[in-house]
């Protein structure tokens, strides 16, 4: 029978991937949900992924289309490619989900986290932190003669490089919002 | 048709429009505006329940045997975690149901009001969808929605949840036709092309067996005639979950009974053996499965579901096909037949030979007694005495719902009623008494075990008062005979708190109740007993004393694989080893 030649794990969906869905190999993957923005959407995801033991390693969610009541929520997750299929599968039958995306398979994307670094010091390190805050083309957006507030926008690579930076130098307080995610090209 | 309405009068109005017949409710502060209405009008039923949680599984019964939505009123706080169990038994095994809940006012919301609890936030994990309505004139919509979402797709519950300010205020009441169409539209039609290749394999297929579930019967009598036609014209063996039991005819000539861990010992071994395995509508569920590793290890699996998500969940599939198994039935036979009806016939002829010998070992065999009613005994009498009538059939949890999948046949879907996958003990007698009030004429038996049945037994009441005639048909051991079971074969025979002691008269209970009460303890009286439960014309306890340590076999120990099946006479010391001894 296996001269019919059919694919171990492949389907005859574009939505599933030939990959091996089996593999344990643990992938990072960032996926956009677009939702009604209606009372309890974000709990309904949020609740799927602790629920079902799902880990999210960021979520972003706003409304992105006021006048058709949409929401986009990106959550950047982890699993083997079975739990990933599964994750989205199980996205795609929450009732408010119109639709979701898979945008570490779906084609190039780009990924951005926008974060607020408050580093305190003087002297030396104070004129290092502005000198590589610089660098990384970060802006100050409050400052006191002790402190800065450096605002950062950029890959989660990046902004774990700047904060690596600015630890050593006095860094007190982070805030970060989380990846938000589009695809390349139209 | 726009009217003016309050929002009490647009929930009857909305289910009267929707076609509902019957309420199964319990009335409370948070919803008194829609007793109310429910008061003043004749042509929605009402039942009244006596716990919510017996309403919702009622409301189950309703459903499963006449494939209609079934529909819950009850009251805010208590009224709506008590039908908390409900929602989540209903979601496991995909039954449609529309669940109402009164709320505090929407000025309340958030004080800890009395009779106040988040509603929608306790029961979004449990439904297929919930909504909180804040406005009167969305309420309209959001019920017709309620219906299209239960029903569309793989089936499901659905609440909505009404503050009582809502539901007097006045608003705009707007039709189903009226109302925006959803965008929730799950596709029911199968890909051509993967149905043309699941023809290719049925073509060649030396070792096929069709694995059906709840969904052939969730996707309408149609859906159970194809398979009838696909099974007896392919000639191949269908073996089914205990959720879709009469999907396929118990005196077909394809049947292989029921499988998993209490299935016949000819359908797991056929899943084990297989070349090419089709299921249809059924979710590999671990009671299915055993030990995934060596779950039908050289079979190609094809699967045709509904829900994208129960594609590769647990066993990874060749060929996965989503869509409504009526669809996908329909388009497979129409390929089939084009290409010439064709299948292995030497194969076939082979693989029936081998399925033959497996059946000498008359796995359902057990030992009689002479002085003691078996439980497997009362069941096959069971059987005998009502064979031919349209009967309907619910159970309890535990060693009895597992005998009645194997003593009892189903020749048509609809007419078994049971809690699969949550397994909720005290879900039988409830949902007896749902698809006697759908099924009025009907003979509605519940096989029940005695400590199930007495975590719902107030709903007797309700049979009572309805005039339901059921049939409590209780397999009385007095202990909890499946845990006890399992204290035997994984605990080293220390049966911790799984005996039944001061257990009630059931007779002097159903004198109590205003039924009829029946006792039989001797094998020899047991017909006598059970034609007169038949004969009486009202609401029945049947208590079938029978012995006491009797043993569910076949069995597939936790953590083992279909090919390690237990049998009657099997030792049983040691029987789950320490891997599958973690797994419930």
């Amino acid at each position: 029978m296996s001269a019919l030649n059919i694919k171990q794990g492949s389907t005859s969906h574009s939505a599933y991937e030939l990959r091996d869905p089996h593999a344990e190999i643990v992938e990072t993957h960032t996926l956009a949900v677009m939702v009604d923005n209606e009372a309890g959407v974000l709990a309904r995801v949020i609740g799927l992924f602790s629920g079902r033991g799902y880990n999210i390693d960021s979520l972003t969610v706003a409304e992105v289309d006021h006048k058709g009541h949409r929401s986009r929520i990106t959550v950047v997750t982890r699993g083997t490619p079975g739990v990933i299929e599964q994750i989205k599968a199980q996205l795609g039958r929450l009732v408010p989900v119109h639709e979701v995306h898979d945008l570490t398979v779906e084609g190039p994307a780009v990924e951005r986290e926008l974060a607020l670094f408050k580093v305190a010091g003087t002297g030396e390190r104070r004129v290092e932190a502005l000198r590589l805050a610089d660098i990384f083309r970060a802006n100050v957006v409050d400052s006191t003669l002790e402190s800065f507030v450096f605002e950062i926008t950029g890959t989660v690579e990046k902004i774990d490089a700047f904060a690596d930076l600015m630890r050593p130098l006095g860094l007190i307080d982070v805030a970060r919002t989380g990846v938000a995610a589009l695809s390349r090209g139209i | 048709m726009q009217r003016q309405m309050t929002g009490a009068r647009m929930v009857v109005q909305a289910l009267k429009d929707q076609g509902v017949e019957v309420v199964f409710g319990y009335p409370g502060g948070a919803v008194l505006p829609i007793y109310d209405e429910i008061f003043q009008q004749n042509d929605i039923r009402h039942i009244l329940v006596r716990h919510e949680q017996g309403a919702v599984h009622m409301a189950e019964g309703y459903a499963r045997s006449t494939g209609k939505p079934g529909v819950v009123l009850v009251t805010s706080g208590p009224g709506a975690t008590n039908a908390v169990t409900g929602l989540t038994d209903a979601l496991m095994d995909s039954i449609p149901l529309v669940v109402l809940t009164g709320q505090v006012p929407t000025f309340m919301i958030g004080t800890d009001g009395f009779q106040e609890a988040d509603t929608v936030g306790i029961t979004r994990p449990c439904t297929k969808h919930n909504w909180l309505v804040k406005d009167t004139d969305k309420l309209a919509e959001t019920l017709h929605q309620a219906f299209h979402i239960a029903m569309a797709g793989r089936p499901g519950p659905v609440l909505i949840d009404i503050p009582k300010d809502v539901q007097f205020a006045t608003g705009t009441y707007a039709g189903p036709k009226q109302a925006r169409v959803s965008h929730y539209q799950p596709k029911v039609k199968g890909d051509i092309d993967a149905i043309t290749k699941l023809v290719e394999l049925i073509e060649q297929a030396e070792r096929p067996v069709f694995y059906t579930g709840g969904g052939v019967i969730n996707s309408g009598p149609g859906a159970s005639q194809l398979l009838r036609e696909l099974a007896d014209g392919t000639g191949f063996p269908v073996t089914s979950t205990l959720m879709g039991l009469g999907a396929y005819p118990a005196s077909g000539k394809g049947w292989l009974g029921m499988l998993g861990m209490h299935g016949l010992y000819e359908a797991n071994l056929a899943m084990h053996g297989c070349d090419l395995m089709i299921n249809l509508g059924a979710r590999f569920d671990d009671r299915i499965t055993g030990r995934i590793a060596d779950f039908s290890p050289r079979s190609i699996k094809a699967h045709v579901d509904i829900d994208p998500s129960s594609i590769n969940k647990v066993v990874r599939v060749d060929l996965p096909i989503v869509g409504d198994i009526g669809h996908v039935l329909e388009d497979l036979l129409k390929v089939w037949k084009a290409r010439g009806r064709k299948v292995n016939k030497d194969g076939l002829a082979k693989w029936w030979g081998q399925i033959e010998q497996w059946k000498l070992k008359k796995c359902l065999a057990y030992k009689g007694s002479t002085t003691t009613i078996k439980p497997q005994f009362a069941l096959e009498r069971l059987e005998a005495l009502t064979k031919g009538q349209d009967r309907y059939i619910t159970t309890e949890v535990g060693q009895h719902q597992m005998w009645a999948a194997q003593y009892l046949g189903f020749e048509a879907p609809n007419r078994w009623m049971t809690s699969g996958g949550l397994g909720t003990m005290g879900y039988g007698l409830p949902a007896s008494i749902g698809v006697q009030i759908a099924h009025p004429d009907a003979l509605v038996v519940n096989v029940a075990g005695e400590a199930s049945w007495l975590m719902n037994m107030q709903e007797m009441g309700t049979a009572v008062q309805f005039r339901a005639p059921v049939k409590q048909f209780i397999l009385n051991n007095e202990r909890l005979g499946m845990v006890r079971q399992w204290q035997q074969l994984l605990h080293g025979e220390r049966y911790s708190q799984s005996w039944s002691e001061s257990l009630p008269d059931f007779v002097k209970l159903a004198d109590a109740f205003g039924c009829k009460g029946i006792r039989c303890s001797d094998p020899a009286l047991l017909d006598d007993a059970i034609l007169e439960m038949l004969a009486y014309d009202g609401p029945v306890i049947f208590d079938c004393m029978v012995e006491k340590h009797e043993n569910c076999y076949p069995m597939i120990p936790s953590g083992k694989a279909h090919n390690e099946m237990l049998m009657g006479d099997a030792g049983v010391e040691g029987a789950i080893q320490a891997g599958g001894a973690v797994l419930v």
